[in-house]
């Protein structure tokens, strides 16, 4: 089985192909210098992400580039660092593909949200002008929506 | 009387790339997960549990934050330090991302030296991840101190704005912090083991008669990882927002 002999790979970067066909053999076995790249490109990332709170982007700009560099790290370490790139497919799929359906829940999530938002706005947004504990009569119109 | 010929074929049979071995390797009426020690394969469906669990957490915070009509407080300048007499925004938080961040590095490379089989540089990597962990826990200790004591924050409302700030804030940094302990724990013991050599001479663990051997160096690592990953979905969509 996997644990049987721990394999020697010099650690130059050449040996890639090597160490993914016999990695089935001895656990994950890949060169050092990924790990130091992806390292690397993580901490490049994670700067960058927090220039984007630094210099104040705002709006779609910032939600893109918050996005982007969050997806970017999440995938590395999931790639790299937990070796996902060198698993079988049917454990990828296993694990990768369920949390999709947060997207459902993520989709509901915001739907209510807005709803939520709207029915307070609507009711509680104007309190002052009109009373709290009294419905208001017929005929009264509904109290514009501050956004 | 002649012996049977071994006819195990748990090993024999070819394994294909591709969707057409996603295909065969459930229909192959063994064991579905090819190449990963049942260890390995049981750690990913609990980090896959944990997903959902974290990201419930997080997709409630979406929702009461998206919801409340109270201004929420501005995490840029609520997670500011005073350093060398200069403001500097959400630095706190930045330097806790890169010791995680780096913690994951040293982490990794306590994976490829435990194939390797060299102990002592295992053992200190392990160590120096935990010491990371530590740090970054203590750092979250601090930022906790000064949100409660200084600013007035509670889990029921603060005076900076929307009461929902609080309580998601202590749900989700709380649970995540308390991964990161565990974790903590669970290096320190897995870099004992190491060094003792348990590993080497497949000395069972603790609640299992089954063999030690370096692999549990790399599910401790996939643990670790999926705590990095975590954090930086609350970095991006709780500080950053």
């Amino acid at each position: 089985m996997a644990h049987a002999e721990g394999q020697h790979h010099p650690a130059t970067g050449q040996h890639h192909a090597a160490a993914e066909a016999q990695h089935h053999e001895v656990g994950q076995q890949h060169p050092l210098g990924i790990y130091f790249k992806i390292w690397g490109l993580l901490f490049v990332l994670s700067t960058a992400s927090y220039l984007v709170d630094y210099f104040h982007f705002q709006g779609y700009l910032r939600w893109f580039l918050i996005l982007t560099f969050m997806l970017l790290k999440a995938g590395l370490i999931v790639a790299v660092f937990m070796h996902m790139l060198w698993e079988r497919l049917a454990m990828v799929y296993v694990i990768l593909v369920p949390p999709l359906v947060l997207m459902v829940l993520l989709g509901i999530g915001a739907l209510e949200a807005d709803y939520t938002f709207f029915t307070r706005e609507t009711f509680f947004g104007a309190a002052p002008a009109m009373p709290a504990v009294h419905p208001a009569p017929a005929g009264t119109p509904v109290p514009a929506i501050h956004k | 009387m002649t012996q049977p010929a071994p006819t195990g074929t748990a090993e024999a049979l070819p394994l294909h790339p591709g969707l057409q071995g996603v295909v065969a390797d459930w229909s192959s009426d063994q064991r579905a997960f090819k190449n990963v020690p049942w260890g390995k394969a049981m750690m990913w469906i609990f980090l896959l549990s944990d997903t959902f669990i974290f990201s419930s957490f997080l997709i409630s915070y979406m929702t009461v934050r998206m919801s409340t009509t109270v201004p929420w407080p501005n995490p840029s300048e609520v997670f500011s330090l005073t350093l060398w007499g200069k403001n500097i925004p959400l630095i706190l938080i930045a330097i806790m991302t890169f010791v995680l961040i780096s913690s994951s590095g040293t982490m990794a490379l306590a994976v490829n030296y435990g194939y390797r089989k060299n102990r002592v540089t295992t053992f200190w990597l392990l160590l120096a991840t935990a010491a990371l962990g530590a740090t970054f826990v203590g750092m979250q200790a601090f930022e906790w101190t000064k949100l409660i004591v200084d600013e007035g924050i509670r889990p029921w409302g603060n005076p900076l704005g929307a009461a929902q700030f609080g309580s998601t804030f202590f749900m989700i940094t709380g649970f995540h912090g308390t991964h990161v302990s565990i974790g903590v724990i669970f290096l320190i013991i897995v870099a004992i083991k190491v060094l003792r050599g348990d590993l080497d001479r497949q000395k069972p663990g603790f609640l299992t008669g089954r063999k030690g051997n370096y692999e549990i160096v790399e599910i401790m690592g996939l643990y670790w990882h999926f705590v990095d990953l975590v954090w930086v979905f609350i970095f991006a969509v709780f500080y950053l927002w």
